[in-house]
């Protein structure tokens, strides 16, 4: 029946220590100090909520997947880069996905990602689509010095929707719509204004959110006592289980909200509570998802413990692949907190030429080059006259995708001179299994960490931000692919 | 193959201005200060040349596209100006323009002048490129010193060189070029350093710290060039001779195709080769006597040193340490203090390579001079490993 055919998860590598941070403050903000416990997950200077979701997405699609069946693409965030281009459409096209697909960026409340999710049902259900893919990504805005910047982290989820489900059957959904205004935040790019958190709790959530999850039930037909699986994000304490008492849930079913290890990462965080709940919930569970933004959104599903349809990393997998952070004044710069001398030569011009974009679209979003049919010989660029150099056949390229291929690095430097972020810049010449190679950046990497013939895998990153004409221009680069290399050291080990 | 250009044109005068930081001077006074030497060197007057090649690299600095700048700063007689430009490889471009000149018996007596007003950013290292629409969205914001880096991680790992043995090979072909660019009165970087500066230095891109790097400097250099009959005529003795200019131009192997390993210059390999055939040397490592290279970083001069054929691959680094480069050694190598010292304006970087080996092969090198010189050697490189031009040039005694 109609459901979660696959899901995927992502978190960044970085996580910033809350003791760091409430340290640094404490002496303007001693009554943070109590957060002071656990670790958020911190965005790369280079990650957003649209990079975070393309991530997810490969997640939950898998390396071999040509992606062609794929009709209808759900993009959610309230923090999306763009607020008049599809984020979508950036989306589909770093995923390569057919240009006959529908998509939609589905904004403007925390509860977004779930609506994104039983939009891709719905659509589904009545036929209008038969592949729907789901990514809700964010990458939280906080000022400095305040406990939302304590209390939320970035990530991403992702689901593939079929007629035939999966991994888990969709029950039943539940709504509410109501302009209760708890926080905001204006179109104008500045930080969430939040009202009282006793009136939010007292009269918001609790009487807003038990409807929702008690219409999703009843059209489930699932009483609320079946529930094993309780996904309710909330940064105050208790809230989910306050919520299952009140609906009758058993308390053991409320699941861990990873404030300790995650964060709450806003629209995507219903969604990365399902993707952890899917990963170990056992055949005929019922999960209950929902999340809380001008009224509710609640889903229903019936996890298959289907094992085959898990992802390679999931939450599991991206909360396990995690690097402290302790530098405070790093969190704020990658957020754009601090005025910074960033020194002369970050004064280039990023100037983003639209048609020199659009004309290489696939090279440029979807890292696609080419391969000789003749010959065989894959490269990037995808040109005219093939480079392979004892037959440069003419007109010969058909389109190859790098994106998932096994890489490694045959030269690189750490550069301290060029401007970056998160110096030194790391790039080098990367090669792949099968031909090809590409010189290119290399992110997630500290001095030390890269040498000739580290695998990496590729990943989607922002390459350059416009802050003249607010435009981000977006590339892959390559990271250490960790998991190659852990495998490669207990082979040497044997 | 075709038959080159070998012993057709004698380099008739040279000039080259201080190469620096040269705050108060423009572009147009650079080349004034080397095109007068060079028009003195040559005992000539402007109505005398036929036609000029013009190299400057980096227009962002606004010293002029085409071939005015040139014309009007010197007041040419409106003779045909070329402006080249193929990066740091300029230089010598404007040179080879100059002598297929006058080899085609097109000009009797041709110029080559580069320039580059590098100085005026308020910044260190070299500006900022403009680079267009397409690379900057998938190009890495790199450096020169960062591309150019890379070669360390290669050759190591291709030849097991430890990092240990490397950087202090590295460091030995700064050491040695700073010995000699302290004697040049026109150098920009003069003073002596040790190995133990080199490695205390501040990380640039690693591996190279700062004294790993070239001077970036302001700068000109020219030459004019005629047929060996004219200098004759012109009562000229001890002629130097243009024995061979070869380029070889990356077309996308290195960086797209799969069979480059990033430790060398495969262009270099190519225009050695056939720099070799066409000045008819056959044992490079005995018969040149001297040259200059690209010494833009220490590790490209010291993969060049094998590109050249002058070290067998993968001993390069082991040559240096013996200081088969230095200034008493086998072949040696930037007597001048290279691009390292002497410093390194762009568009005149080739023709200041080809000034030094001029004077060292008409015994006019001062405090540098070599004994008895026969054939000068010049590696122009631009651009980065992966995607290159590299000119190779030898000139040398005539009759040899």
């Amino acid at each position: 029946m109609v459901g979660i055919a696959a899901w995927g998860a992502y978190a960044p590598r970085l996580r910033l220590s809350r003791k760091a941070v409430v340290e640094a403050n404490a002496w303007v903000a001693p009554n943070l100090k109590s957060k002071g416990k656990g670790e958020r997950s911190m965005a790369n200077w280079d990650e957003d909520a649209l990079t975070m979701a393309v991530e997810a997405a490969r997640d939950a699609l898998g390396a071999g997947d040509d992606r062609s069946h794929i009709d209808a693409l759900y993009f959610a965030s309230t923090t999306a880069p763009f607020a008049d281009r599809l984020n979508a459409g950036v989306v589909s096209a770093a995923l390569t996905l057919e240009k006959s697909i529908t998509a939609s960026d589905v904004t403007g409340s925390q509860r977004c990602g779930l609506t994104a999710l039983a939009d891709a049902l719905a659509a589904v259900s009545g036929g209008a689509a038969k592949t729907a893919l789901v990514a809700a990504g964010e990458r939280r805005k906080a000022r400095a010095v305040s406990a939302l910047e304590l209390d939320c982290g970035d990530g991403a989820a992702a689901f593939v929707v079929t007629a035939e489900g999966g991994a888990a059957d969709f029950l039943g959904r539940g709504s509410v719509t109501d302009d209760f205004v708890d926080h905001f935040r204006g179109n104008d790019g500045g930080f969430d204004y939040s009202w009282e958190e006793r009136w939010i709790r007292d009269e918001g959530i609790v009487k807003l959110v038990p409807p929702a999850i008690r219409r999703a039930l009843e059209a489930a037909g699932v009483p609320a006592t079946d529930v094993a699986h309780f996904c309710f994000p909330s940064t105050f304490s208790g809230m989910a289980a306050t919520l299952a008492k009140t609906l009758g849930i058993p308390a053991e079913a409320v699941r861990d909200n990873l404030a300790a290890v995650l964060g709450e990462a806003g629209s995507a965080h219903g969604p990365l509570m399902l993707a952890h709940a899917l990963e170990q919930a056992k055949a005929g569970e019922i999960i209950v998802v929902a999340q809380f933004g001008q009224g509710a959104e609640a889903l229903v599903f019936r996890a298959t413990g289907a094992a085959d349809a898990k992802p390679a990393r999931g939450v599991t997998g991206a909360l396990a692949d995690r690097q402290e952070e302790t530098n405070y004044l790093k969190f704020l710069m990658f957020n754009g907190l601090v005025d910074w001398d960033k020194g002369m030569r970050a004064e280039k011009d990023n100037k983003t030429a639209l048609t020199t974009l659009y004309r290489n679209e696939d090279m440029i979003l979807g890292l696609v080059g080419g391969r000789c049919r003749e010959t065989g010989v894959v490269q990037f660029p995808r040109t005219r006259i093939s480079v392979a150099p004892n037959n440069p056949a003419v007109d010969t390229q058909e389109p190859y995708r790098f994106a998932e291929r096994k890489a490694s690095v045959l030269s690189y430097s750490a550069d301290y001179l060029t401007f970056s972020m998160a110096p030194p810049n790391h790039y080098g010449m990367i090669v792949f299994e099968g031909g090809g190679r590409i010189m290119m950046d290399i992110t997630d990497v500290s001095p030390g960490d890269v040498d000739t013939g580290l695998p990496v895998k590729m990943v989607f990153r922002i390459k350059d931000i416009d802050e003249k004409r607010g435009f981000t221009r977006y590339f892959w680069k390559a990271a250490p692919d960790r998991s190659a290399a852990s495998a490669q050291t207990a082979v040497a080990a044997e | 193959m075709a038959q080159g250009i070998r012993d057709k044109v004698a380099i008739l005068g040279m000039g080259c201005s201080k190469f620096g930081e040269r705050w108060d001077c423009g572009p147009d006074d650079l080349m004034v200060e080397a095109y007068i030497e060079a028009m003195s060197d040559a005992g000539i007057e402007p109505s005398q040349l036929d036609a000029a090649w013009f190299s400057t690299h980096v227009d962002e600095m606004g010293t002029g596209k085409g071939g005015t700048p040139m014309s009007i700063a010197l007041r040419l007689p409106n003779i045909a100006v070329t402006r080249v430009e193929n990066f740091c490889a300029s230089g010598s471009e404007a040179f080879r323009g100059a002598v297929y000149a006058v080899a085609s018996g097109a000009a009797d007596i041709a110029i080559a002048l580069g320039v580059e007003k590098l100085k005026d950013t308020g910044y260190g290292g070299l500006p900022v490129a403009n680079p267009g629409t397409l690379t900057p969205q998938v190009m890495p914001n790199g450096s020169a010193p960062g591309n150019f880096a890379q070669l360390a991680s290669a050759y190591r790992a291709k030849h097991g060189v430890s990092k240990d043995d490397l950087k202090r090979a590295i460091a030995h072909v700064s050491v040695k070029s700073h010995a000699n660019g302290a004697k040049n009165a026109k150098a920009h970087l003069r003073k002596p350093i040790t190995v133990d500066q080199v490695l205390n230095a501040p990380m640039i891109a690693e591996p190279l710290g700062l004294f790993d790097c070239c001077g970036v400097s302001d700068g000109a250099a020219c030459a004019i060039v005629t047929t060996p009959e004219i200098a004759k005529a012109m009562g000229k003795k001890n002629l130097t001779m243009v024995k061979a200019i070869q380029l070889s131009v990356s077309n996308g192997y290195e960086s797209q195709y799969n069979g480059w390993d990033g430790s060398y210059f495969h262009t270099a390999r190519i225009a050695a080769g056939k720099a070799y055939r066409e000045a008819g040397i056959e044992r490079p490592r005995e018969q040149i006597s001297m040259m200059e290279v690209h010494d833009c970083f220490s590790i490209t001069e010291l993969v060049t040193m094998e590109d050249l054929f002058i070290s067998p691959e993968g001993q390069g680094w082991r040559d240096v340490l013996d200081g088969f480069y230095d200034a008493d050694g086998g072949v040696p190598c930037q007597i001048d203090g290279g691009l390292k010292c002497f410093g390194h304006p762009i568009g005149a970087s080739g023709l200041r390579m080809l000034y030094e080996m001029y004077l060292q092969l008409q015994g006019r090198a001062g405090e540098r001079q070599l004994s008895d010189p026969v054939f000068g050697m010049t590696h122009n490189l631009g651009g980065a490993p992966a995607s290159n031009v590299c000119s190779v040039a030898i000139i040398g005694q005539e009759g040899a």
